[in-house]
């Protein structure tokens, strides 16, 4: 059980690897945001659940199911916010876009 | 093992909390900076259970708590002022931008 509680704790530190190297190598702020936003909430998820499972009962479980669920609940809001400021203030890249439904011409 | 596999997990962290950093300092732009900072958040809640985790110990989970519920407070705010400082600037004088209408 504690081999299992610290491999999950191994791959959730994965997860945040490959968040920090889309951050580091992807080339405008939606992809960016594409590869930092997914690791986050499933890395914290699988790390969470690492903590129970080696802890174990001796912890108010509550708190870390609290934990988890407010990741779930504002990662998302926050990711929606940023790409939202993002487009408004046009700093999208359009050539990357294979189609850009916010578009006025996309509506037809 | 155990010990083995932390110090796996504690240097994987590192490193990605060192990229991170890297995009924090060459973003070119604030909200570069913001997504950066976010994962940076979530690599400091990773860490903390990771050491939380290794010791047996419970002390640290409220912060974990607290982390994962402010840490948005940050990025939204950032991006609302953001969204707000392009609205005053309209690019085109007087017509009111498509961009500014339905905040």
């Amino acid at each position: 059980m504690d081999l299992l509680a610290m491999v999950l704790l191994l791959v959730g530190s994965l997860f945040s690897l490959t968040a920090a190297i889309g951050l580091l190598r992807f080339p405008d702020v939606l992809s960016r945001l594409h590869a930092a936003t997914k690791p986050q909430v499933l890395g914290v998820l699988l790390v969470v659940v690492g903590i129970g499972l080696r802890v174990g009962p001796s912890l108010d479980l509550g708190l870390l199911v609290l934990a988890g669920v407010f990741q779930l609940l504002t990662l998302p809001v926050a990711a929606h916010m940023v790409s939202r400021a993002v487009y408004r203030s046009d700093q999208v890249a359009h050539e990357h876009l294979a189609i850009d439904d916010l578009s006025a011409g996309a509506q037809d | 093992m155990i010990t083995a596999i932390a110090l796996a997990a504690g240097t994987v962290l590192a490193v990605s909390a060192l990229l991170a950093l890297v995009r924090v300092v060459r973003g070119p732009t604030i909200i570069n900076r913001i997504v950066a900072l976010d994962v940076m958040v979530s690599i400091l809640i990773s860490a903390l259970g990771v050491e939380a985790a290794y010791n047996r110990h419970t002390t640290t989970v409220p912060i974990i708590v607290a982390l994962a519920l402010v840490g948005f407070v940050g990025s939204v705010s950032v991006a609302r002022f953001v969204a707000r400082d392009e609205d005053g600037t309209g690019d085109e004088a007087g017509a009111p931008t498509t961009l500014g209408v339905d905040t």
